[in-house]
Formats: structure tokens, C-alpha cells, sequence
């Protein structure tokens, strides 16, 4: 593979101020340009934020999903202990179960002191006995669990939290699909402009590069002129639009993240890097639109 | 130099030019006549390779056009100075960067030759017009300008499409004068022109050679002009 020769790069930034020349400037087009790069760069920022903030509730709550579910036996004193062993016995042989545990007294009391105090006597209070239980990947069949406990331990209740997690997971991977998507939109509909920009101004210049051709001006020559300018319009507008983008999830009033159901839209430590390709995409974009329109004009002449 | 074998070309309907056949030998002199619309613009887009033959073969420098890639169009442009009938510029850049326009696009540096082309724009008469803007120019004055752009480079072959279209006899002789010089000096000239006076003229200074373009061929037309 050929190493990419940044020298190269360094001259189509700063560019041939002779052949910049050759074009007339173009004072509509050029502010143009720049805005909706800069338009959707900001829309890019958003549509990429929410695709990352969306990502990370989805994974958060996938593997919670994954963990566990609770089986709650609640049953008179004397006989909650047989009905726990008896429970666990069924557990065991129940395919999908993973591992099934009996929280000892003191996880449950650790469970019940937020509410209640560090002291409360839980063995003299008849609280439920509650049962972890941890799922293999397939899962188990929950109704068919339900029935058997009924059966045979008439006192055990069976939480299952994925039935009210799984609808969100699902729905936050969608939110991120489309956040991805829009992201994809969002250049699509940027090289599409560039390349309407970039043919106008070809259109415009008609007479200016067939005068060049005339004399003896490369191809490349010619091209160079309109896709540097249109490459570096780009980056900047992009550069201004993330930059603002980033500003206005800054000033967004920050949501209470722990553990609730929504986590802040925006990017969290390294994740603030994100955005800052988006410019460099946008003026890859421009690069190639302006590219293949000049290529296009340019093989019309003679 | 420029060379071409049994040449075709139509424009879609019939054939415009047929059967034609021409060296351009370094040095040589031509003049090309022919009634209006007989084909003399055709003849010389043809030697510029701005378009292609239809039949036969077109050479430039010895590479057959139709072996050559764009770039090597332009690179042979280069080398052949061309005064077009409808002269066309740069009309947002000044004459003087207009006449340097072929050493730009080759990436000459323009400063190296600036006595150069000082010297070329007092010689076709636009000193004073070197800042003024093409669409400024009078018929005249585009037509100076684009011979002396035709020169700049300092091609091998200089190909003048009615030079003298515009101009008055005095300055007419003048560019032919230029011509002549530049013939003397080594380049190979090829000037489509009705103007007779002009071939007159020039016969009396150089060894010219009047083709005419007549019935779709090309004639070599007698010595009595
Ligand atoms: N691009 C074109 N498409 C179709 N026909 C063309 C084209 N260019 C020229 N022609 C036709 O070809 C013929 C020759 O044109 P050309 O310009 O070569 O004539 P010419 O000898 O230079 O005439 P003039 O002395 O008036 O400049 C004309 O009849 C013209 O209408
Ligand atoms: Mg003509």
C-alpha cells in the first residue's frame, strides 16, 4: 500500500496562488456553501450524539437484562425454609437457569436498609425470602416456570424484570440505528449539495476552462482549482458547525443520569473527540464530490 | 512536427474534409485560404487536436492523437501556439496575465519572464492596455493579445486562425513582421487568412507555401496570387 505522502497534503491546504487565480471568485455560491456545511455539520453532531448517548443506555441495560431475574417466596415461618429448598430444586432442573441462590440474611438486610435502618431485626420479621436467579443466554421460559412453581411452591413469586427491560433495550438500539442513519443522510445530502455547488460553478467557469485547456492546462491543473476551494470551504463551514454543535449540547441543562432511564444526550470523556471527525469527513466528502464533477465537466472538452 | 495522412472529418453529416494529407515540416511557412465555411478553422482544430479526424491519421510531434491521453494533448499544446478566430480570455484577470496564461498553467514562473513578456506586449502595441480587463479590449487589441499569448511560450509550431481579421493594414503588417521573424528564428507558421495583400506581402519576406482549401481537398494553389 502506498503511505500517504502528507507533503502533498500540506500543498493542497496551502495551495498555488497562480492557480487559485485562474477561477474568479465566487461570492454567493462560496457563502453558500459554507453555510450548509456548517448546517450540517451542526445536525451531524446531534444525530451522532444521540446515537452514542442511546448506545450507551442500551448496553447499560442489556447487561443488566442479562443478569437476573428474582424469585420472591413469601410463605408462614415455619414453612418458608422448605419452600426455599424446594424452589431452588426446581430452579436447578429448570433449563435456561443458570445458577440459582438464596440471598443469605445479611444481603437481605443490606437490601432493605436504604429504607429502613441499619437495625432492623429481619430475622423476627416476616419478610420474603428472595432468590437470585441468573439466566443462561437463551433465557428460560418464564410461563412455564410459573406454572411449576404453582405447583409445587404455592408461595413463590417469580419478578421477572425482562419483560419491561427488553421493549427499551430494543428500543434504544433502534433509536441508535437511526441516529446512525441520519448520520449517513446527513452526508449523503452533503455531497449531493457539493456536488450541485461544485457543477454550477463548472457551469459558470465554462468559458474559463476551456480558455486554460486551450493553452495547454492539465486536466488535473483545472480540477485542482475548484476542488481545493470547495475542500477547504467545506472543512471550515463543518468546523463551524460542530464547534457550535458541541457549544449547544454543553449549555444543555444536564439530566440526572444515575441509574434512571435517561442518560445525558452528549459524549462522555474521550467520546468528546467523536465530533471532530466530522469535518474531516465533510471535507473527504467535498473532495470527492468536487472531484468527479470537474472530471465530468472536464471530459466533455476537447 | 504536424503531419496528417489521408484525413477525414465531417461533423456528423458530410464529410467536410476528405482524403487530406499534409507534413508541416520545422521551419515551413504556410498560408491557408478557402472561401468562408470551406473548412479552415476545422483544418487547424484538427492540427491543435481539438478535435478529432473522422478517417485517417492526425500526428503531432510524431504520436498519433488518437494514442494520446489528455495530458498529452495538453503537453503538445505547449508547443503549438494557437491565435483562435473567436478569441476567448480570462475576462477577470488583466491582458498582461492573460498573455501569460500558457507559462502559468505549465508552471513556469511568470517573474523569470517578465522582461519577456513586457518586450512581447510593446511589440503587438498593448503596453498601455496591459492592465485593462479582456472585455475592454477593442477587436483589434483581443487579437494582438491573443497572438502575443500564442507566442509567449515560445512553441514550435504558431498556428494564427485570421490574425489580421481586425486590424488595420499598418498593424496587420506589423504582426506579420512578427511572424516572419519568429519564422526566421525556426517556428513552423500556419496562418488561415483571407486576406490576400497579407500573402502578398508575406512573399516578398519569406518562402511561403498557399494551400487552399477547395472542394473539400486541400490544394497547393499556384504562385500567382
Ligand atoms: N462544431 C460544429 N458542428 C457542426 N458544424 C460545424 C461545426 N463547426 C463548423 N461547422 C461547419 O463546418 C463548416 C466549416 O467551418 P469552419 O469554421 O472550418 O470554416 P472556415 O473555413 O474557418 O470559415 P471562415 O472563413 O468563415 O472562418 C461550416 O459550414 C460550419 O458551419
Ligand atoms: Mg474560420
Amino acid at each position: 500500500m502506498k503511505r500517504p505522502d502528507f507533503s502533498q497534503v500540506a500543498d493542497f491546504i496551502v495551495g498555488d496562488a497562480q492557480a487559485d487565480r485562474m477561477v474568479p471568485p465566487t461570492g454567493i455560491t462560496a457563502r453558500l456553501t459554507l453555510l450548509s456545511a456548517a448546517a450540517m455539520a451542526f445536525l451531524a453532531v446531534f444525530a451522532l450524539a444521540l446515537s452514542v448517548a442511546t448506545g450507551r443506555m442500551a448496553d447499560r441495560w442489556g447487561e443488566e437484562l442479562a443478569r437476573s431475574s428474582t424469585l420472591r417466596i413469601s410463605a408462614p415461618a415455619d414453612q418458608i425454609d422448605a419452600q426455599t429448598q424446594a424452589a431452588l430444586r426446581v430452579l436447578e432442573q429448570t433449563p435456561g437457569v443458570a445458577s440459582a441462590r438464596a440471598l443469605s440474611d445479611e444481603e437481605q438486610r443490606a437490601l432493605l436498609e436504604p429504607w429502613f435502618g441499619p437495625d432492623l431485626p429481619v430475622e423476627t420479621l416476616p419478610i420474603p425470602q428472595l432468590i437470585e436467579v441468573i439466566e443462561t443466554a437463551d433465557g428460560y421460559d418464564a410461563q412455564g416456570l410459573r406454572l411449576r412453581l404453582s405447583a409445587e411452591v404455592p408461595g413463590a413469586v417469580l419478578d421477572d424484570h425482562t419483560r419491561w427491560r427488553r421493549p427499551l433495550v430494543s428500543a434504544a438500539s433502534r433509536l441508535r440505528l437511526l441516529g446512525w442513519v441520519s448520520i449517513g443522510l446527513i452526508f449523503g445530502a452533503m455531497a449531493a449539495m457539493i456536488t450541485l455547488a461544485a457543477n454550477a460553478a463548472l457551469a459558470a467557469n465554462a468559458q474559463v476552462i476551456a480558455v486554460l485547456r486551450l493553452v495547454g492546462a492539465r486536466d488535473s491543473y483545472i480540477a485542482k482549482a475548484f476542488v481545493r476551494r470547495y475542500t477547504l470551504r467545506t472543512l471550515t463551514g463543518a468546523a463551524i458547525g460542530v464547534v457550535t454543535g458541541i457549544g449547544a449540547i454543553l449549555l444543555l441543562p444536564s439530566a440526572q443520569t444515575t441509574g434512571g432511564f435517561l442518560t445525558g444526550l452528549g459524549f462522555r470523556g474521550a467520546g468528546w473527540l467523536l465530533p471532530l471527525v466530522i469535518p474531516l469527513l465533510a471535507a473527504l466528502v467535498a473532495f470527492l464530490a468536487t472531484h468527479l464533477a470537474a472530471a465530468r465537466t472536464l471530459r466533455e472538452l476537447p | 512536427m504536424i503531419e496528417l495522412e489521408n484525413v477525414a472529418m465531417s461533423y456528423g453529416g458530410g464529410e467536410l474534409l476528405s482524403d487530406i494529407s499534409l507534413q508541416l515540416a520545422p521551419g515551413s511557412f504556410h498560408f491557408l485560404t478557402g472561401p468562408s465555411g470551406a473548412g479552415k478553422t476545422t483544418f487547424l482544430k484538427l492540427c491543435y487536436a481539438a478535435l478529432m479526424p473522422t478517417a485517417g491519421h492526425v500526428r503531432l510531434f510524431d504520436t498519433d492523437v488518437r494514442a494520446m491521453d489528455r495530458d498529452d494533448i495538453a503537453l503538445a499544446r505547449r508547443r503549438i501556439g494557437v491565435v483562435h478566430q473567436d478569441v476567448q480570455f480570462l475576462d477577470h484577470l488583466p491582458v498582461a496575465d492573460n498573455v501569460a496564461l500558457p507559462l502559468t498553467v505549465s508552471g513556469r514562473d511568470t517573474l523569470d519572464e517578465s522582461v519577456n513578456l513586457r518586450e512581447l506586449l510593446s511589440w503587438v502595441g498593448l503596453k498601455a492596455r496591459a492592465d485593462a480587463l479582456p472585455p475592454e479590449l477593442s477587436g483589434g487589441e483581443r487579437q494582438r493579445a491573443a497572438l502575443a499569448r500564442a507566442v509567449i511560450m515560445s512553441p514550435d509550431v504558431i498556428l494564427a486562425d485570421e490574425p489580421t481579421g481586425n486590424i488595420d493594414w499598418e498593424m496587420s503588417q506589423r504582426l506579420l513582421q512578427l511572424l516572419v521573424e519568429l519564422n526566421r528564428m525556426g517556428k513552423t507558421i500556419m496562418i488561415a487568412t483571407h486576406d490576400l495583400n497579407l500573402i502578398r506581402a508575406a512573399k516578398g519576406q519569406v518562402q511561403a507555401r498557399v494551400l487552399r482549401i477547395a472542394g473539400r481537398r486541400l490544394q497547393l494553389a499556384g504562385a500567382d496570387l
